[in-house]
């Protein structure tokens, strides 16, 4: 397979900020949640604490496995589409 | 430093696009019929927008030193309105043998319904009857998994070839599927949903450059057609070679467009 020449220094040299920037992101997005005072229980949101979990894995694949965790699992054609979009985690069953 | 953007949807860009492509090295595009972002009130419509794609975009690509080639299709999301599509898939044979036409697509599945999977078995068909390539659309975020594995458990009840398909927008979660099925699997760029430059990078260095691709997928939403020459600068600052650069970027989607017979590059 092709490699890239950075050592692990250099790659989190180079990377580091970025997703700092992100993970950040992410708190900032829980706290806004948080502050609106909302009760309701949102799929998406326990989608993403799965994720957040899944984060903590010391094992390479993350990115797969939480692509799968976001991921419908079922094997049938559903009967309609009903909506064009997605939503980027699985709704729970109507 | 000349490339290609295998899935651009240049009828919704602007000549400036054009332009700053071809600055970055852009030599040649391929646009698959695809959503507007609205339904079609009637077939008629698909007949100007594939006059559109065979016609106008051609010129206005040329203007930039860009060759522009397209797919034709009615688009997974306007297939649920299956007497419709039909009426589509209809006007595709008079348009096939147009010189920049090369093949069948962005064909697929959005939200993997009963409908959509019969229209992409018609329009697979129509692809076998009329010897053509396949370029295949994989549903968004969530319904990507599954209806990659539908569609290309379609695809093996034809007798269409795996080296004849591209099935695109491949991610970390199904790019190994389709390789190992046989198909070539092309890798989409985008901000927010499917992949940035960099795990484009990242599952290169993972999964070879062996039939696999990257494009823009520049359209009407989020998306970005200097992403191809975003990810070419991701894999050259990570010490990457040009030759692999290029076989990325230039020589496999030579590769695969080739076999249409009508592909061609400045």
């Amino acid at each position: 397979m092709p490699t890239n020449e950075m050592n692990q220094t250099e790659v989190i040299d180079r990377y580091f900020l970025e997703h700092r920037a992100k993970v950040l992101d992410i708190a900032a997005f829980l706290d806004r949640i948080d502050r609106c005072n909302g009760k309701d229980v949102d799929f998406r949101i326990e989608a993403l604490q799965q994720c957040i979990k899944e984060l903590q894995s010391d094992t390479e694949g993350r990115a797969e496995r939480i692509l799968l965790l976001l991921s419908d699992h079922s094997i049938e054609p559903i009967d309609e589409a009903g909506t064009k979009g997605a939503s980027g985690a699985v709704p729970p069953a109507p | 430093m000349a490339y290609i953007d295998p899935h651009i949807h240049m009828v919704s860009r602007t000549t400036d696009d054009y332009q700053r492509m071809a600055q970055a090295g852009c030599v040649a595009i391929t646009e698959p019929a695809f959503w507007a972002g609205f339904d079609r009130s009637s077939s008629q419509g698909f007949f100007d927008y594939f006059r559109q794609l065979t016609d106008t975009e051609p010129k206005r690509a040329s203007n930039y030193g860009i060759n522009h080639h397209c797919w034709l299709c009615i688009n997974p999301k306007e297939a649920e309105d299956v007497g419709f599509a039909r009426e589509v898939i209809g006007i595709i044979p008079d348009f096939i043998e147009c010189d920049n036409v090369l093949g069948i697509g962005e064909i697929g599945l959005n939200k993997n319904s009963k409908n959509e999977l019969i229209i992409l078995e018609e329009q697979l068909a129509l692809a076998e009857s009329l010897n053509q390539l396949v370029l295949v659309h994989t549903p968004h975020l969530e319904d990507k998994l599954k209806g990659t594995m539908l569609i290309m458990d379609a695809i093996e009840n034809t007798s269409l070839s795996p080296d004849r398909v591209l099935i695109d927008h491949v991610e970390e979660h199904t790019v190994r599927a389709v390789l190992d099925r046989g198909y070539w699997a092309g890798m989409t760029l985008y901000p927010d949903s499917k992949c940035t430059p960099q795990r484009a990078a990242d599952i290169i260095e993972m999964h070879g450059t062996d039939r696999l691709w990257i494009n823009s997928a520049g359209d009407w939403g989020p998306s970005d057609p200097l992403a191809v020459p975003k990810c070419r600068l991701e894999l050259a600052s990570r010490g990457h070679s040009p030759s692999l650069i290029d076989t990325i970027s230039f020589h496999n989607p030579q590769s695969f467009l080739s076999q249409s017979g009508k592909f061609s590059v400045n």
